[in-house]
């Protein structure tokens, strides 16, 4: 196709409403009131990497303090009602208002619609909504610390009975349910956005099967968001009723089921740890091609194990709720080892796509590598976790602890990538590489001295959730070590905050520092108001690549090789 | 659009099957609804967008040949600056606090509430503040 050849074309100016119609000059309200009425993504987008990231902080305090008190057998920093409000208020805020809100509100709801040349969300105003019921939710939740009775104390899972009111009565636990209440129809909001911009607002040329990997991936975490929240939701107005309204959905004495909440729970908790997962996939995607200079390998095999990772991630919910006695062993020990051959096919499309490619060390792709290493160990424990035999014996100890550390960190890592990766385009500055790389280290190394020992105690039979632990040398040795790991991600953590300072505003990145493939590459950093000035053919998943390494050209399609192409600088 | 609907009514006919080996193989109910209605909803989209794939002219989004410039012209209305998402999301913010503190959060939080929704609505009418 001839088209390939031609230049970038200009694009139309946006209709918007009343507004002027030029990009440039966007007069608007400024400041605070700029804040507050904005509905342009990038700028929500940044809020919510600013607020997430603060709420990673948050997170990390509360998680190094339990370290701090587990590096005794009988420390005393805290009391033992303070530490389950402490476990509790960690888990919370590390799921419910880091880990999502960061894939999608922050780094997909910025990228997403730029990856697919699109002006904005297909809902402004929704998102604008999204970021605000996310930000009151996080504040409800955590304004339980500043009640009498403190915060929510019953485990970030909230089990039936203990969530009850005659167990846990106080208003630290209505906040959190009415924290989660908000931060719920944000998710939901966002889920809604996500799909309707990805089905309806790709620039010509941008068919399904070449969005990059990571809108593919928040395709199916928004899909995956809209089967799962409203469960969440629905569970926590019950939850709510009982504690609230004398029904008894969930107490025994009134004839309800308390295991129909981990039911509930476990449907909404397991799509949702995909829900946590997929995005950070699509993150390290992107970052190990970049780098390794390569297209992704398998693009298809990548998009259809996303898809069936999802498929399978609604039926296994009840591997958590083994030990209950309850549920169909066989059914969901087999779903849930078959979730692994998908996750298997892309740890290999990974190292594929590295495979004898021109890997670049940058921090992005080191976060990115040590993302995979340390999701495989999460991945393989995880294994082991859904044989019942097995899970029997690690039920509630640390080494499922362990397992969901090693994952969830794994994201963590993914995290910071996608930050050193696409940061730059967000501001228009590069962070300091060097920093950047020590960052690295602590968090990786960090990570493994953080896990491995908890592994060890768990398979000794400590249990979690304790403040306190038997005098056995060996656990003291072991959580020492841990409380060890917790320090060097801490120093991580500081580190990626000292970086931010010290790269403030000083080393501008340009339009397309990495010589990047998808088309967010391809408009200025940061972009302007709707997005870009113009596009270029669309042809493969990898359209600024195709444009800015004509001989490289993917020949999908019929490309006409052999007549050059007048590469114009991209202003 | 077909790329669109074959995804979800795929995933719709997945959660379908795997809810009827569950259910009955189970006979535990909460999964078995959950999983019901997983299904439809994938197929409740899923069967629209497999409608208006039928029904409608391909869009350039579907076209793996198509250029930059049949995207030209319009392609949505966006709105401007708005107060009203924050209004409304304050409102919820107060009506949650009411389900803790006590029904007297109810009256900002729906007042809140009732006044973004009439500013919201009349906003996409006139079409937006400047
Ligand atoms: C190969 C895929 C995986 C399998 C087979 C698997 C299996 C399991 C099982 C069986 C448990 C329950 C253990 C118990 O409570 O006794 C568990 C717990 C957990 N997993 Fe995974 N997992 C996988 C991947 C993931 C991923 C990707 C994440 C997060 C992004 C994750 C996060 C968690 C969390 C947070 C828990 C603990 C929940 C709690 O507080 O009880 N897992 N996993
Ligand atoms: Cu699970």
């Amino acid at each position: 196709m001839t088209d390939l050849l031609d230049p970038p074309v200009q694009l139309p100016p946006v209709h918007e409403e009343v507004h002027g119609h030029d990009h440039e000059e966007h007069h608007g309200p400024t400041g605070i009131l700029k804040w507050l009425t904005t509905t342009d993504h990038k700028i929500i987008g940044l809020s919510y990497t600013v607020t997430s990231v603060i709420m990673l902080i948050i997170g990390g305090i509360f998680a190094e303090i339990i370290r701090a008190q587990l590096a005794t057998p009988n420390g005393s920093l805290v009391s033992l009602a303070q530490y389950n409000e402490l476990f509790t208020m960690h888990g919370s805020v590390m799921i419910y208002l880091f880990a999502g809100p960061f894939a999608f509100g922050a780094l997909a709801n910025i990228m997403v619609p730029i990856q697919i040349g699109a002006p904005d969300m297909a809902y402004p105003r929704l998102n604008a909504l999204s970021y605000w019921l996310y930000l009151t939710g996080a504040i409800t939740m955590l304004s339980g610390f500043f009640t009498a009775g403190g915060a929510a104390n019953f485990g970030w899972v909230a089990y039936a009975p203990l969530s009850n009111s005659v167990n846990t009565p106080g208003t630290g636990a209505d906040l959190w349910i009415g924290g989660l209440l908000l931060t719920g129809f944000s998710a939901i909001f966002t889920g809604v956005n996500l799909c309707a911009t990805i089905f309806y607002l790709r620039a010509p040329g941008m068919t399904m099967f070449r969005m990059p990997i990571f809108t593919w991936n928040m395709l199916v975490t928004a899909i995956l968001i809209l089967l799962a929240f409203p469960v969440l939701t629905a569970g926590l107005i019950m939850l709510y009723c009982d504690r609230h309204f004398g029904t008894h959905i969930f107490s025994v004495q009134g004839g309800g089921v308390p295991v129909l909440w981990q039911h509930i729970f476990w449907f909404w908790g397991h799509p949702e740890v995909y829900i946590l997962a997929l995005p950070f996939f699509g993150m390290a995607t992107e970052i190990l091609a970049v780098f390794s200079r390569k297209p992704v390998f398998g693009y298809k095999g990548m998009v259809f194990a996303t898809l069936t990772i999802a498929a399978l991630s609604l039926g296994v919910w009840a591997h958590h709720m083994f030990t209950t006695g309850v549920v169909l062993l066989p059914f969901f020990s087999i779903m849930s080892l078959l979730i692994a051959v998908p996750t298997g096919i892309k740890i290999f499309n990974w190292i594929g796509t590295m495979w004898r490619g021109e890997i670049w060390f940058s921090t992005a792709m080191l976060m990115a590598i040590g993302f995979v290493v340390t999701f495989l160990i999460g991945g393989l424990t995880g294994i082991y976790l859904a044989s019942p035999p097995l899970d029997f014996f690690t039920h509630d100890t640390y080494f499922v602890v362990a397992h969901f550390h090693s994952v969830v960190m794994a994201l963590v890592l993914a995290a910071m990538g996608g930050l050193y990766y696409w940061g730059p385009k967000i501001t228009g500055y590069l962070l300091n590489e060097r920093i950047g790389k020590l960052q690295f280290w602590f968090l990786f190394i960090g990570t493994q001295v953080f896990t491995f020992p908890q592994y060890a105690l768990g398979l000794d039979g400590m249990p979690r959730r304790v403040a306190v632990y038997p005098h056995d040398p060996q656990w003291k040795w072991l959580n020492d070590w841990s409380t060890f790991g917790a320090i060097l991600i801490g120093i991580s953590t500081v580190l990626f905050v000292v970086n931010v300072a010290v790269s403030w505003k000083k080393y501008p990145a340009g339009d397309n520092p990495w010589d990047a493939q998808t088309l967010e590459w391809f408009t200025t950093s940061p972009p302007p108001h709707h997005n870009f000035y113009r596009l270029p053919p669309i042809r493969s998943e990898r359209p600024t690549w195709d444009y800015n390494h004509p001989e490289h050209r993917s020949i999908e399609h019929g490309t006409d090789h052999e007549v050059p192409l007048e590469k114009e600088p991209i202003s | 659009m077909k790329t669109e609907a074959k995804l979800l009514l795929g995933l719709g006919t997945f959660f379908g099957l795997m809810c009827a080996v569950y259910w009955n193989w189970s006979l535990e109910d909460a999964g078995g609804v959950m999983m019901f209605c997983g299904m439809l909803l994938c197929f409740i989209p899923g069967s629209y967008y497999w409608w208006w794939s039928r029904h409608m002219k391909p869009r350039a989004e579907d076209d793996p040949n198509a250029t930059q410039a049949q995207g030209a012209g319009f392609i949505a209305t966006f709105p401007g600056t708005s107060i009203w998402p924050f209004t409304l999301g304050m409102g919820a913010f107060f009506v949650v606090l009411a389900l803790v503190f006590g029904i007297w959060f109810l009256i900002p939080g729906l007042f809140l509430v009732a006044w973004a929704l009439f500013g919201g609505t009349a906003e996409g009418r006139r079409g937006g503040k400047h």
